[in-house]
């Protein structure tokens, strides 16, 4: 899946016959709308379902929703969702056992009964927040069999995007604005006076076929100019940015900077920076069983490296303290991850930053660490 | 990910509170085959699974050997199995014991506590191939005398005089005939030949460290000590991410170490 440098043009009343090709597919559509007082990823049929006229304002520790002056469909940023709430669900179950009269037992493998996904709306950064999450869950040797289930039948439809957040820092991270290549259909919603539509490049050969069943047009060049502005404006409006030259040996020389006690004193290790984090991929198990005892299962959930059971081991965890928690977290985001899987861990989407109930910036963080590194 | 069964064949208290058990394959889809150092994850029916390092003999084909410290809620469940239970097993996994790199050199096995246990394949590999080994020594510290574990072994080692065993304890009541005192200092006065000499060490934490060190300072290179990590577990497939160390992942990278790797994380606190 890569840009094939085709360009269309689907317009605005016409983007309908895109979710009714997708249903007709047999895919379950999910995307952005709006509940709870937040742009969340849910099922997704009807145009009319997507955060029409709303944008946001984040900030650290910040997000609230407000009115745009257009009806742009994508006139938004990341919320707290990420995709990975499909592809690698808060809560699954991974086999059920039963005994047998023997004393012994069968496991059997949990059945995963979703439809394919077909993922509208993804950003430039958290497509590249799944390939990460990918080399995690499909290596070679163990992949998980939910994971890469789902990722393999998924159908991705990236929407670039046309401003930027205070917290983005997608360009620092290289992920975005634009996506370069993964996705199989990627639009950019172009809003010029009355008119509105989408410019639409195909990136694989499912989302050319995808497209064929969509009312189109060839793109011209302006068409293809205005898309390309879209993806410039929201570069310029990079509300943060971070030095990541050098920062995994950076972070390697400063496990003991002074920053990490400060942190200590700010960070209320409640782990959301963790549950928002689209690349942040830690479990639990729990084993249960029924009332007889006979009937046994595990289960996968989300987990975070902030809690003092994450590192527990008999007398204690090894990580006591919230300095060395976050520590853990950041480091591993940005440095360790590299040696672990030869990818940043972190895409520059500024969730943590926007749902760190301290508005902890780690932007912030890593140029306080660089300036106050003992010399 | 799933769990194979295997029948415990039988259970014997080691020390109170820690259970040696032989368990083997209950029909197809159980694999017995491990290298020393290697860990499966072990579990209890509707209690939970715990990674447990292989304790038994690596010759001895189609059976294993664990021996588990009743420390938490699955590990009680676990001790509590009967001979004839069903217990299940996913693994082997991590890497191991450098055995046959160490091949014509001096061997010095450390071992702390109940680190005896997850050393006891490499010794059994060692006396095995006897003959590709230079010098054998087996330095074995522990908290009490009634805290040793495999007393037996270590006294038929002991007789057969094929390996140097050399056993002390923290504290020990007047009745104790042996040596008193933390495990480094049975490196004292002994002769260590640097240059040939590798080393596996398996206990606390701390006590790994000061023992590398103490091996360090006698000029045996980082490279050639080796230790076995834990930290918390639960896939042990680089997937849960709770076994992180710096930038390994002590299921896959580990549990076996070369010193060299982890020096620098040994000197830091709370990795």
């Amino acid at each position: 899946m890569a840009n094939t440098g085709k360009a269309f043009i689907v317009s605005r009343g016409e983007l309908q016959s895109l979710f009714d090709a997708v249903i007709a597919r047999g895919f379950m559509p999910v995307g952005p709308i709006v509940r709870d007082g937040a742009i969340v990823y849910d099922e997704l049929r009807h145009v009319q379902d997507l955060p029409e006229g709303w944008t946001e304002d984040q900030d650290a520790g910040t997000y609230r929703l407000k009115r745009r002056d257009d009806k742009a469909l994508f006139g938004f940023n990341n919320g707290p969702h990420s995709w990975k709430q499909y592809l690698f669900p808060p809560r699954s179950k991974l086999w059920q056992g039963e005994k047998t009269e023997d004393g012994g037992f069968t496991v059997e493998e949990a059945e995963d009964t979703e439809k394919p996904f077909a993922f509208i709306g993804v950003r430039a950064c958290d497509l590249h927040a799944i390939q990460v999450q990918d080399k995690v869950f499909m290596s070679d040797r163990h992949p998980d069999p939910l994971y890469a289930g789902r990722r393999g039948k998924a159908l991705v439809i990236v929407v670039n995007c046309g401003q930027a957040a205070t917290t983005c820092f997608c360009t620092s991270m290289n992920t975005g604005p634009r996506a370069q290549g993964g996705f199989d259909l990627a639009l950019t919603e172009v809003l010029d006076g009355d008119d509105h539509y989408f410019v639409a490049e195909p990136g694989s050969t499912a989302g050319f076929s995808l497209l064929a069943e969509v009312p189109h047009t060839e793109a011209d060049k302006d068409n293809v100019a205005a898309a390309l502005e879209c993806t410039a404006r929201a570069e310029q409006q990079m509300g943060r940015k971070i030095d990541v030259s050098g920062v995994k040996e950076l972070l390697y020389r400063n496990y003991d900077n002074e920053r990490w006690d400060a942190l200590e004193k700010r960070c209320l290790a409640c782990g959301n920076c963790t549950m928002a984090c689209p690349t942040c991929f830690c479990s639990k198990v729990e084993d249960v069983t029924d009332l007889t005892g006979d009937h046994a299962e595990r289960w996968r959930e989300w987990d975070s490296c902030f809690t003092m059971d994450f590192s527990y081991i008999h007398g204690g965890s090894v990580r006591p303290t919230t300095r060395s928690r976050y520590r853990q977290w950041l480091v591993h985001k940005l440095a360790t991850w590299q040696d672990q899987f030869a990818t940043s861990g972190c895409v520059g989407c500024g969730r943590c930053i926007t749902w760190c109930p301290v508005g902890i910036d780690l932007t912030e963080e890593v140029r306080l660490i660089r300036e106050r590194e003992k010399d | 990910m799933r769990p194979h069964p295997f029948r415990v064949l039988d259970i014997a208290e080691e020390i109170p509170g820690c259970m040696t058990m032989r368990v083997a394959p209950d029909g197809a889809g159980g694999d017995a085959a491990f290298a020393p150092g290697q860990f499966y994850m072990v579990y209890v029916f509707g209690h939970g699974e715990v990674p447990i390092s292989v304790s038994g003999d690596p010759v001895k084909s189609g059976e294993l050997t664990f021996t588990v410290m009743a420390v938490g809620s699955v590990t009680q469940a676990l001790c509590a199995v009967k001979p004839g239970a069903v217990i299940g097993l996913r693994g082997p996994f991590g890497s191991a014991w450098p055995v046959e790199a160490a091949k014509g050199r001096d061997v010095i096995v450390m071992a702390g506590g109940l680190g005896l246990a997850p050393l006891r394949p490499s010794i059994y590999r060692l006396l095995h191939d006897r003959n590709d080994y230079g010098d054998i020594a087996l330095l074995y510290g522990t908290r009490q005398p009634d805290r040793i574990v495999f007393p037996q072994e270590l006294a038929d080692w002991r007789d057969e005089a094929l390996i140097d065993v050399d056993v002390t304890v923290d504290t020990a009541g007047r009745d104790w005939p042996g040596k008193v005192g933390v495990v480094t200092e049975l490196l004292k006065g002994r002769d260590v030949d640097p240059g040939r000499t590798s080393a596996l060490i398996c206990g606390p934490e701390i006590m790994m460290r000061f023992s590398a060190y103490a091996l360090l300072d006698r000029g045996v290179a980082a490279e050639n000590i080796h230790v076995s990590m834990e930290r918390n577990m639960k896939c042990a497939v680089k997937m849960c991410g709770r076994c992180q160390y710096g930038p390994f992942f002590v299921c896959a990278d580990g549990p076996v170490f070369a010193f060299d790797r982890v020096q620098r994380l040994f000197r830091t606190r709370d990795v």
